[in-house]
């Protein structure tokens, strides 16, 4: 059988639906077999490649750099997954929202520095007015809320998607 | 005495007195009609529109928890236009102010969150409102957090009707609506506050709660308002 190639991706988002997805466990060995692990955090790939069959996306919209690289995943991807509270909410990242993104860098960066105070430009991509959630930028084929979603749904989600249905999740998962 | 009527909800048969509100005849005979505004000792406020049910012979939907029971009326609970339309009214209320779940004091006791599991709600819609509200800790011992009100009133009523008191309000119209205390002054500065916590208690989200708690670790005993409701005979 082909293997599905399977795509992670890390946004404006603590990590922690990554670890989740890793919590898993011993279902791990299962999955493994099924899928080419393509681009992601766990993986050293650079470049988004071609041809995903499933991008999972962890993560608010919160810099320029995330709007790229997740029109870039719909463009290469058939099924787009936002996984956790804050891709399919905005989520904590999000609570910046109603104070302007000039405030914060110079509460952080300039009265909440000691030593130089600079607001980095350099290397860093800018921020967006709002951290937002993915559905608002591109067409999302599953929601999958959670904070972090619980490890069961994660492996029901992918055992699905793998079988080649997508999840029902109606009353299985919740924010937060 | 009051007259004994006959109704249907969802086709079943059911037997109501004359000043019963659909919702109370449905409660009562084990059919379920979600809400968020409604609650048994208080009197009916409408506003949530989580409750609106399908009448036979009207087109527009009606609050089941405002609308009196009438002899030979036909009730639809569950339909697939009234499901749309409470998905609808919970999305407004995901969107319209800052309902962050995961680091809320009530996550996993909240009846906003409670029903959005429920009805299958995954992600919202519509464009979010990212409102700058403030939150008020000037009560030594409960907070108000308007970014988590969704203004069903149900602590305005509960500190009219049951406690007697009267320190909540609803000032403002539309999208600018608030909860204030006391005439818009800090709920720790209010003169008519007696400190009984039964808002708190009734508070379907993480608006209204006691200082002192961690994320998940608010929960509510509001059952307390419908017994105190019973006894003192003000609730049928």
């Amino acid at each position: 059988m082909k293997k599905a190639r399977v795509a992670t991706m890390w946004l404006d988002a603590c990590s922690g639906c990554h670890m989740s997805f890793l919590d898993i466990d011993e279902a791990l060995l299962d999955v493994a077999p099924k899928i080419d692990l393509v681009y992601g955090p766990l993986v050293d790939a650079q470049e988004f490649p071609d041809d995903v069959d499933v991008c999972i996306i962890e993560g608010a919209i919160g810099n320029q750099d995330d709007v790229e690289r997740v029109k870039r995943a719909r463009e290469r991807s058939r099924i787009l997954v936002a996984l956790g509270d804050c891709a399919t909410t905005g989520n904590v990242p999000s609570m910046r929202n109603p104070i302007p993104v000039k405030t914060i860098l110079e509460r952080v960066y300039i009265e909440g520095a000691e030593g130089q105070k600079v607001i980095p430009t350099q290397g860093v991509p800018a921020l967006m007015r709002h951290a937002r959630p993915l559905h608002e930028l591109v067409k999302i084929d599953l929601h999958v809320p959670g904070c972090p979603p619980p490890a069961p749904a994660i492996l029901y989600v992918v055992s699905e998607l793998l079988a080649g249905r997508i999840p029902d999740l109606k009353s299985k998962v919740r924010f937060g | 005495m009051s007259e004994q009527i006959t109704m249907r909800i969802d086709g079943q048969v059911c037997t109501a007195k004359e000043g019963q509100t659909i919702i109370e005849v449905a409660q009562a005979n084990g059919r379920y009609i979600p809400s968020l505004c409604h609650m048994p000792g208080l009197s009916a406020d409408g506003c949530c529109r989580l409750c609106l049910v399908e009448v036979t012979g009207l087109n527009r939907l009606l609050p089941a928890c405002t609308t009196p029971v009438r002899n030979g009326m036909s009730v639809v609970t569950d339909s697939e236009r009234l499901n749309q339309n409470r998905l609808m009214a919970l999305e407004l209320l995901f969107s319209e102010r800052n309902h962050i779940c995961a680091v809320c004091v009530s996550n996993g006791h909240c009846e906003l969150q409670g029903l959005a599991q429920q009805l299958g709600l995954t992600h919202i819609h519509f464009t979010y409102n990212y409102p700058k509200l403030p939150v008020d800790v000037s009560h030594p011992r409960f907070v108000l957090d308007h970014n988590r009100c969704i203004l069903c009133a149900r602590c305005v009523r509960v500190c009219d009707e049951v406690e007697g008191a009267h320190v909540w309000d609803i000032a403002g119209r539309g999208i600018n609506s608030m909860l204030v205390s006391d005439l818009q002054r800090p709920w720790g500065e209010s003169q008519s506050c007696t400190s009984c916590g039964k808002c708190v208690q009734v508070c379907p989200t993480g608006a209204l709660v006691e200082k002192g708690h961690a994320v998940e670790e608010m929960t509510k005993r509001n059952a307390v308002v419908t017994q105190l409701a019973i006894k003192r005979g003000t609730h049928p």
